[in-house]
């Protein structure tokens, strides 16, 4: 029974920080009906920056603060330099989508370059800042407790911004219908940058929390984590943030349950495993609207 | 003088939407654009508000050369379109649809009183302000999307087609709403399919055929004008 609640619990943290990636998948499809595949890579980066800057001697925090804006703003322009001269010659959706992976391929490389950080593993600080509880002959690791609980917060605050203010309501307006939003003076442009910008620092949160939990990084751990997340986000209903938040939970509980019950093996692929089964039931995903997630 | 149209071309890819247009509005009017399907009416109202580029030519508003400027940058010169087929935002509350309308505007307070002055416009609104505007009437998202232009308080409203699929009953109401709209102050640039009824509230009109202006003058003179009885009033004036 304590293997099963550990892996629960396990789950339930690991999910959250799923859950704050999928955010990002599902803003950014919102506002531009697009799946951003570079998403994983700036998850990697985020990471990394922490990484170097606590190498550099910048505090823990400090760190963790520069890195989330820096995520932030690389995410904002590859919309600027490689999506939004697509959307400007209006190029068919299929190009802004291949572009996304070019450019996650390119962030993750370029992470793994020989005069960057290398390809090698590298170590993380714990993110176990006070000690481990304990209840009967179960542990809950502080690392467990801080990515559920600042994932949570983090997510919150997301759906403040998306639901009580005006920037919120002028990406819900773009997301709707541009055009129009335009007219009520919205400048979409910057509607979709803040966007990306609010995912980018979603993903480098998520990769610290994940790492700090690991305590281990690599330039292509973005990859894996970053389609989990997605199909986190899709089986939630891709465009709805509640959703992305039960999504990244069931993800992450399934996934540990199953771990610990068939080999770690089994991890990675449960989450597709999940998406098919819920897709087959509900094609819109468990909140999806309809009509919406037509690609 | 307050808009001012001068050679407006537009070209959509090789299409010539509009060639060559001369227009004007003054302050406290209501002017018309009338022609039929295809002639260029919405184009025209798109590029005065932004939407599409003017491939030649020049559009002044109040002095200023407002020439493809941005649309969201439009709206903040006091011009506001409520386009055709009402483009509400669907799966938003009829509140925020409004409060989309006053995106440009800051002071609290005004807005609370432009928000009256809607609701006292179109009372049926007020009754359903937490309602998605995608579950609203044909008639109803009509006056959403007037009421939404008007958020912003605009100098010059632009309206394409406020009667367009709606019962007759409602479009006289629409048509009442615009001349009192006009009279609390609101200069109107009204395009219109329903030729008659337009005619019948402007003061001046335009009539475009093919991308240019064939005919303008007094609205109620054109009204009797046999070229306009014949081509837009034929089945309608046998009163
Ligand atoms: N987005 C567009 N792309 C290509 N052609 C267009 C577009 N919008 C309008 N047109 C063409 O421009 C001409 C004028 O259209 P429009 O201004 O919508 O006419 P109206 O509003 O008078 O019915 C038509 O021939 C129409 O087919
Ligand atoms: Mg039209």
């Amino acid at each position: 029974m304590e293997t099963f609640i550990g892996a629960v619990i396990n789950g339930l943290a690991l999910g959250m920080a799923y859950a704050l990636i999928a955010v990002g998948y599902s803003m950014v499809f919102g506002v531009l009906r697009l799946i951003n595949f570079a998403h994983g890579s700036i998850y990697a980066f985020g990471a990394y920056m922490v990484y170097f800057f606590i190498s550099i001697q910048v505090g823990l925090f400090w760190s963790i603060m520069i890195a989330i804006v820096l995520s932030g703003i690389l995410a904002m322009l590859v919309d600027k330099l490689a999506l939004e001269p697509l959307r400007k010659k209006q190029s068919i959706p299929i190009a802004s989508l291949i572009t996304t992976v070019g450019v996650s391929f390119i962030i993750q490389n370029g992470l793994a370059l020989e005069q960057v950080f290398t390809s090698e593993k590298k170590g993380f600080p714990s993110l176990n800042l006070f000690p481990n509880i304990m209840i009967g002959n179960l542990t809950i690791q502080s690392s467990q407790i801080i990515m559920f609980a600042v994932a949570l917060v983090l997510l919150a605050v997301l759906s403040y911004i998306v639901n009580k203010t005006k920037i919120g309501l002028s990406m819900r307006a773009t997301e709707q219908n541009a055009r129009a939003a335009s007219l009520m003076g919205v400048n979409t442009n910057f509607v979709i940058s803040f966007t990306f910008f609010l995912g980018g620092c979603s993903a480098a949160i998520a990769g610290t929390l994940i790492s700090g939990y690991y305590q281990i990084i690599s330039p292509t751990m973005g990859a894996t984590i970053g389609l989990k997340a997605f199909a986190a986000a899709v089986v939630g209903g891709i465009g709805v943030l509640y959703g992305s938040v039960v999504g990244g939970l069931v993800v992450g509980v399934v996934e540990c349950i199953a771990a610990q019950y068939l080999g770690s093996n089994v991890r990675d692929p449960m989450a597709f495993v999940i998406l098919i089964l819920i897709l087959i039931i509900k094609p819109n995903g468990l909140f999806g609207k309809k009509g919406v997630s037509k690609v | 003088m307050m808009l001012k149209i001068t050679d407006l071309n537009v070209h959509y890819g090789f299409i010539h939407a509009l060639k060559g247009i001369d227009m004007e509005v003054n302050e406290g009017e209501i002017v018309t654009l009338i022609g039929s399907n295809g002639a260029g009416k919405s184009t025209t109202l798109g590029a005065i508000s932004g939407l599409v580029k003017a491939s030649k030519g020049k559009i002044e508003f109040e002095g200023e050369n407002i020439t493809n400027l941005p649309a969201y940058k439009v709206v903040s010169k006091k011009i506001s379109l409520s386009p055709e087929g009402r483009e509400v935002f669907p799966a938003l509350s009829v509140e925020e649809n409004l409060r989309l309308g006053a995106f440009t505007r800051s002071d609290k307070a005004e807005i609370n009183q432009s928000f009256e002055r809607v609701y006292d416009l179109f009372p049926r609104l007020k009754e359903r302000i937490k309602q998605p505007a995608g579950t609203l009437s044909g008639g109803e998202q009509q006056m959403l999307a007037i009421g939404r232009a008007l958020m912003s308080r605009p100098k010059l409203l632009l309206l394409d087609e406020p009667s367009m699929g709606l019962a007759p009953n409602l479009v006289l109401m629409i048509f009442d709403l615009i001349e009192s709209i006009n009279k609390q102050g609101t200069t109107i640039l009204l395009i219109e399919q329903n030729a008659n009824m337009a005619l019948s509230v402007a003061h001046r009109a335009y009539v475009l055929e093919t991308g240019k202006i064939s005919l303008s003058g007094d609205a109620k003179e054109l009204m009797n004008d046999p070229r306009v009885k014949s081509a837009y009033l034929g089945e309608i004036h046998e009163t």
